[in-house]
């Protein structure tokens, strides 16, 4: 039986993803776990997380996940979502400048305090609720049709230094990237679990993604 | 841009049965929040509210089971609220599947407990639920003061003043009631909606009063909330969910259909 190990380091809301995982498809096996010999024995890797990137790159040192991280990201299906994301970039200026994984190079930055609408009301922050996503061709895109709407809450975006990196983008009120892609990995700065039909048949195509791109 | 303005339908949670009636005639159980969660989902709403008005406290896991089903089967964002009082109150909600809490009267009786929260789990599940009624006179500047005890109680301290001080405590969202339009279905009080939403730049939701769909639109266009909450129209099934956001979209509003 397929397997997939959503990556417990005390960030988020596992059980979401858990739940919507096992919904997905109702046939494999999650795993939520912070054990470095579960997460790479799963066939498939999620790392979520939500919360502040200081305390996720503290928690994954304390809990010696970054080599499992770096590990599973390099053989196996991985899917990265919102601080599971950012935290692939070379560093965050989130509480004053963070290093993180570095397995894309790039930055994540906050959106400006100054940002408006065209009607030039202030935007708020954080981006909080369903935008619309434009896709590049990928294959976890499959059966989801171009501009759907998902589920954001975020005040940080990455900015990939690879414009091939860049998988989609959304607008607030510029074009930021909302998803990246390298080979067998996929992350998305938006939430699959909470975005509905079209975030369930993302975590459907994952589940049966192979790792290629 | 391209961000939809969110409909979040609310339900009042009582022993894990929906209260203050749902009626619609293709439900079994209209008292069965899970059956009516599920209805709104198909509908389109853009969040659930659950608010648990459990009045004895050994009664309060049923709100537990209660959105561990409801997050076992709907796939958009959940928010918990009453008697958020402690930390462990919203670790045991957001492990039962909950995205966001509603922290009301324990933020008017100790601040630093939203500090707190939003420290340990973050400001995006921080929604601070500011329960609000007019005290200025015709003719005077308007002032809003922070009632407590479902509007019985005034604090005497003033609601725009207390948005700011919520977020700068960490909270991640305003859930904006006003007391005065609660229940009347005359529309948001869209000059407290606007006073606040103006104030602070952190997303609000609009609450208490909507009777029909323009108060929708209205809670937006001119209340400049970024989005509106409503009970009592979604559940008599007066207006569904979609008709709804047809209609603020027809009034220009940008909306997930």
């Amino acid at each position: 039986m397929s397997s997939v190990a959503v990556i417990d380091y005390g960030m988020g809301n596992l059980h979401s993803i858990a739940k919507a995982l096992q919904h997905a498809n109702p046939g494999i096996t999650v795993h939520i776990s912070a054990d470095a010999d579960i997460i790479e024995n799963a066939d498939r890797v999620v790392f979520p997380g939500v919360g502040a990137m200081r305390d996720c790159m503290h928690a994954l040192h304390e809990l010696n996940l970054i080599d499992v991280i770096k590990q599973t990201a390099r053989d196996k299906p991985f899917l990265g979502i919102c601080l599971g994301m950012q935290a692939l970039l070379t560093d965050s200026e989130e509480n004053g400048g963070i290093a993180c994984i570095n397995l894309f190079p790039g930055h994540v930055r906050r959106f400006a305090d100054s940002i408006k609408d065209a009607q030039d009301q202030p935007l708020k922050i954080p981006h909080m609720g369903w935008n619309r996503v434009k896709q590049k061709p990928h294959p976890l895109w499959q059966d989801i049709p171009q501009d759907s709407r998902f589920y954001f809450v975020h005040s940080y975006f990455v900015t990939p230094d690879s414009e091939q990196a860049s998988v989609a983008t959304s607008d607030y009120p510029q074009p930021f990237t909302c998803a990246i892609a390298k080979d067998n990995v996929f992350a998305v700065q938006f939430h699959p679990e909470k975005s509905q039909t079209v975030g369930l048949q993302l975590l459907q195509n994952f589940l049966r993604w192979d790792g290629a791109a | 841009m391209s961000l939809a303005k969110r409909i979040i339908p609310c339900l009042d949670v009582d022993n894990g049965r929906v209260v203050k009636g749902v009626q619609f005639v293709d439900i079994r159980d209209a008292g069965d929040p899970v059956e009516i969660a599920r209805r709104y989902d198909q509908e389109g709403a853009d969040e659930i509210t659950f608010l648990d008005i459990t009045a004895t406290h050994d009664n309060r896991d049923t709100i537990v089971h209660v959105v561990e089903q409801v997050a076992s089967e709907v796939f958009i964002p959940l928010t918990v609220g009453g008697g958020i009082r402690v930390l462990d109150d919203i670790r045991r909600m957001l492990n039962a599947g909950a995205d966001k809490v509603g922290i009301n009267s324990a933020a008017v009786f100790r601040p630093e407990f939203v500090q707190e929260a939003a420290d340990k789990f973050g400001s995006q599940c921080i929604v601070v639920a500011i329960d609000a009624k007019k005290v200025s006179q015709d003719g005077e500047e308007n002032r809003w003061e922070i009632f407590t005890h479902g509007g019985r109680k005034p604090t005497g301290i003033n609601a725009v003043e207390w948005a700011v001080k919520m977020k700068a405590f960490g909270a991640g969202e305003i859930l904006l009631t006003s007391m005065d339009r609660d229940g009347t279905k005359s529309g948001f009080d869209l000059a407290l909606t606007r006073a606040i939403s103006e104030a602070v730049n952190i997303p609000v939701i609009a609450s208490g009063g909507v009777g029909n769909l323009d108060h929708l639109a209205d809670g937006i266009i001119e209340g400049k909330a970024d989005a509106v909450l409503a009970a009592s129209i979604f559940h008599f099934g007066e207006y569904t969910i979609e008709q709804a956001k047809r209609h603020m979209q027809s009034r220009g509003i940008e909306v997930r259909l």
